[in-house]
């Protein structure tokens, strides 16, 4: 694609957040281009387990509304599937994941309590290894990839504009204002800018002198070949998140995650580890009629969070025609409620219909700086490398 | 207040990954280079573990795994043991690194190679995942040579799902080292000195090679092997493709036609009779672990497409990883003499053993690099794919695991089993999806499911590749390598679920990051947060 020279609206970042933005702003006739360094998807968005259920979060009601016409609003397939289902293989699970039943009452959304017997039912790949679980009348899941091609595809099917293979190096400012957004191919002229960009969406918002506190993390998971479908795909626990795909593959992750330190904006290696082994165990535990089922792949992805794992969707002090937003490692099913909340930002300066203000970056003002090393998020590899 | 610790407990910081074993060289692959390698590596006093998958079970090849068998296995190959004793007995060296005190393990698959590097930095040094028909394991080497040899890229045409078309490669081996090969009446497709090799191989174990057929105007391999085959009644069939392979429960015959220059069908077809359809248009190395590991891999027409880039003494780009034997690349001279490969194992050898501190004053000859390839092997396999695929006169599975036909890899179609028929704004095109940049076979894949099935995309991943190189008209040496992931063989959840765990591990286990603030309510959460105002201690649950 030619470089355009400017737009209303340039978003930084093809993840499914920046993607997102971009399509709720070109439906709506805003021109809007979405630049990513390297191919949409690529990083966090491409890699997690595609669950829609967050029932913590204040965009829960508006992704519980918005994922059922997911399908009809972009004009592609999502493949989200609703209902979810949680086992748990002690009592001690049994009590933390019940804390989404309150969660969820509380807005209005009902659960069922089920038991052994239950769950034989429903779950046709579980044996007797679980002690009771939770049905979640609410959420879902929805496969990553394909979602993501759907919101490019809708964006650009309402004449958005979308630059893969074109990185950012900073912004031309004026006035407490940015201006343009300067790129591998040239300067991109701007009234807005958001900025979405995963892990580098730190690094970016410090050259705008306020920087979004993040680390970065590696996650990995498995994916097994496809069995015959369970009447729900949504269905983990036991230490796990993911489903069963609809071509029946299962796609789990959980476990411990490694942190990274970012260099500079080149995409980090994703490179996967033996963890695929408790992974593994965990997940015949957890179905044990697929315990013979054999992984054919595994990946992992680098994946940011803030201090206190949750987003920051918030204007800059320094620059108020700039949005910085970063899901914090839970982006993907609040995806259609966060691109809506940024186009809210964007066009009218503040979410209408959702209270969006415990995702300030003010709430960092106290944070303390060494807040990495007192968190204990060390970086193995660099360790490793400097050994 | 609570207090924090100084690792993030629920991280892989400070953790400790259990290895069952430990050696100074571990080889994987046990033909002449990895042999080789072992072999002198234990003689200069090197400890040494040599694994190698062969022979893998009948259902194992069943799944087309590690090679494109085409359920043309004969009976012969349900016998374990005799595949075994075959198996020994086809390879003089095997004895050999016994008697070096090689510790050779037949039956064990090497599914993952795994160091520390940028982004990974927990593990105690290069690891290898094994795993035989019960057990998996892990084993610490200080050095890997990874041997793993050639394969074949998949050819499709109507009916190539049938019982009985194979890779060469499949062959061979079924056919040389256990007498299994089932097909007795072949015709082979290709006509580089690889395939020419091969027929005269198969040939010489017993089968009969009807006729080779090359979409090229001319051979393209050796003309002495192509002049050894038409004297024993080959029939050499230039500017030919096969339309359609048919038969009830397996390939009885082939229908070839001849065809222009561009690729397209001319005049009437005729009916060879066969029982198998050998596919060796283009051997390529076997690149999965290394590419999985981390190693720079690079299109090199020289060595036979995506190999890894290794250095004189066949080091790879991590320090302590080697390549040797047509694991390294694959090129008519190391084809017809295996003392090249051999050669590449004793040079990485003799390169450990430096590293390691031994140096008998030995010499080891430096091996001559592959000469000019004897043919454009991007062009070549394009023209393949665009005569027997693009083409054909009827729509066929490129993706035999998950039914994906090159139209719908093309059109960049979401899978037919998600029932997605609103053709309203389907004119998606290859270039709409890729913008500037040149296609990337995952993202396709990801988006048609082509090549993610349970044979791991061994049949398709190069077919695929050269689909999306017609289809935007650049070069196959531009499209980028479908990447590989562990583990590389398909492995039970029950048997990969025996990789031990530390129990501090187990005590930590979260869904995700473990981080209670992140899923507090947002009703209840504080209007600032600091590192010492939260409670990291606090319950964890995840959506």
């Amino acid at each position: 694609m030619e470089q355009p020279k400017g737009a209303s609206v340039v978003i930084v970042g093809g993840g499914v957040t920046g993607l997102s933005a971009g399509w709720w702003l070109a439906r709506e006739g805003v021109d809007v281009v979405v630049v990513e360094k390297g191919m949409i998807g690529w990083e966090a968005s491409g890699r997690n387990g595609g669950g829609c259920s967050h029932h913590h979060s204040p965009l829960f009601l508006e992704e519980q509304r918005l994922w059922p016409q997911m399908d009809e609003l972009l004009g592609y397939p999502t493949e989200f599937s609703p209902g979810r289902i949680r086992l748990a293989a002690s009592e001690a699970q049994m009590a933390l994941y019940g804390r989404a039943l309150r969660n969820a009452a509380r807005q209005g959304f009902a659960s069922d309590v089920l038991d052994v017997e239950q769950i034989r039912e429903l779950v046709p790949l579980a044996g007797d290894t679980m002690v009771g679980g939770y049905f979640y009348r609410f959420g879902g899941h929805a496969n990553p990839h394909r979602t993501l091609q759907a919101y490019a595809w809708a964006l650009q099917d309402h004449g958005g504009r979308l630059m893969q293979h074109c990185a950012v190096s900073g912004f031309k400012t004026q006035g407490g204002r940015v201006t343009g957004v300067e790129t591998g191919r040239g300067l991109i002229a701007c009234d807005h800018v958001v900025l979405a960009a995963g892990p580098q969406t730190g690094l970016l918002s410090a050259l705008l002198g306020q920087e979004v506190p993040l680390a970065s993390a590696r996650c990995e998971m498995i994916v097994t070949e496809p069995l015959p479908l369970m009447p729900y795909g949504g269905v983990d626990g036991n230490g796990l998140y993911g489903r069963q795909t609809l071509r029946g593959n299962l796609a789990y992750g959980g476990g411990p995650h490694e942190w990274l330190e970012i260099a500079g904006h080149a995409a980090p290696a994703k490179p996967t580890s033996p963890l695929m082994g408790p992974m593994a165990r965990r997940l015949a535990e957890l179905l044990p009629k697929a315990a013979h089922a054999r992984i054919i792949r595994s990946w992992a992805g680098v994946i940011e969070n803030t201090p206190d794992g949750r987003p920051v969707i918030d204007r800059l002090d320094t620059h108020p025609n700039v949005v910085v937003a970063t899901l914090s490692s839970v982006g993907f099913g609040l995806s259609p409620a966060s691109g809506r909340a940024i186009r809210d930002l964007v066009v009218d300066g503040t979410c209408g219909f959702a209270d969006i203000s415990t995702f300030r970056l003010g709430r960092f003002a106290e944070l303390e700086p060494n807040w990495r090393a007192l968190q204990g998020w060390q970086v193995a590899a660099a360790e490793a490398a400097a050994a | 207040m609570a207090s924090h610790p100084p690792h993030d407990p629920k991280s892989v910081s400070g953790r400790e990954l259990a290895v069952a074993e430990r050696t100074q060289l571990l080889v994987i692959g046990a033909g002449p280079a990895g042999l080789a390698a072992a072999i002198e590596a234990a003689e200069l006093g090197l400890s040494v573990v040599l694994v190698d998958e062969n022979p893998v079970s009948f259902k194992t090849m069943g799944d087309e795994v590690p090679l494109h068998f085409g359920q043309a296995m004969s009976g012969q190959a349900l016998n374990r043991n005799a595949m075994m004793e075959a198996f020994i007995a086809s390879e003089p060296l095997i004895e050999a690194a016994f008697e070096a005190g090689v510790d050779l393990r037949l039956g064990t698959a090497c599914w993952g190679l795994y160091t520390n590097g940028p982004s990974l930095g927990w593990l105690p040094g290069t690891v290898a995942g094994l795993n035989d028909d019960e057990r998996c394991w892990m084993l610490a080497a200080q050095h890997v040579v990874v041997a793993a040899g050639r394969r074949d890229m998949g050819l499709g045409f109507p009916g190539w799902e049938k019982p009985g078309v194979l890779g060469a490669t499949a062959a061979l081996a079924l056919a040389r080292r256990y007498g299994a090969l089932e097909p007795r009446r072949l015709i082979m497709l290709g006509s580089s000195t690889e395939a020419l090799a091969a027929a005269l191989a198969l040939r010489e174990a017993g089968h009969v090679i009807a006729a080779i057929v090359e979409q090229a105007e001319e051979v393209v391999g050796a003309a002495d092997l192509a002049a050894a085959l038409r004297e024993g009644g080959t029939d050499i069939l230039t500017r030919h493709v096969v339309r359609e392979a048919t038969g009830r429960d397996h390939v009885e015959a082939a229908f070839v036609c001849a065809i222009d220059a561009q690729g397209r069908a001319l005049g009437p077809e005729r009916s060879l009779a066969c029982d198998g359809i050998v596919l060796a248009v283009g051997a390529t190395p076997v690149v999965d672990l290394l590419d999985a590991m981390g190693c720079r891999i690079a299109f090199q027409p020289e060595r036979g497409g995506y190999a890894p880039l290794v250095d004189g003494d066949q080091r790879t780009s991590l320090r302590n990883v080697f390549a040797v034997g047509d694991a390294a690349g694959l090129w008519p001279d190391k084809t017809r003499d295996r003392a090249i490969a051999e050669a590449e194992g004793r040079r990485a050898a003799a390169a450990i053993a430096r590293d390691c501190g031994v140096d008998d004053g030995r010499v080891v000859a430096a091996v001559a690099p592959p000469r000019t390839p004897e043919c454009d092997i991007s062009a070549y396999r394009l023209a393949w794919v665009r005569a027997s695929v693009v083409e054909a006169r009827a729509e066929f599975h490129v993706c035999q695991c998950e039914e994906v036909t090159a139209r719908e890899i093309l059109e960049i179609r979401p899978p037919r089993y998600l029932g997605w028929e609103d053709e309203r704004r389907n004119d998606r095109s290859l270039s709409a999806l890729l913008g500037d940049a040149p296609p990337h076979p995952d993202q396709v894949k990801r988006l048609t499911r082509a090549g993610m099935g349970p044979c791991q995309g061994r049949r398709c991943r190069e077919q695929v590749a050269a689909l999306l190189a017609l289809g935007t008209a650049t070069p196959l040496s531009s499209i980028p390598l479908a990447s590989y992931r562990a583990p590389v063989r398909p492995l039970p959840l029950a048997v990969a679920g025996q990789i031990p765990e530390a129990a501090e591990q187990s005590e930590h286990w979260d869904t995700w990051f473990g981080m209670h603030a992140q899923w507090r309510p947002f009703w209840e959460v504080p209007a600032l947060y600091t590192v010492a105002g939260n409670d990291a201690a606090g319950p964890v649950a995840s959506e």
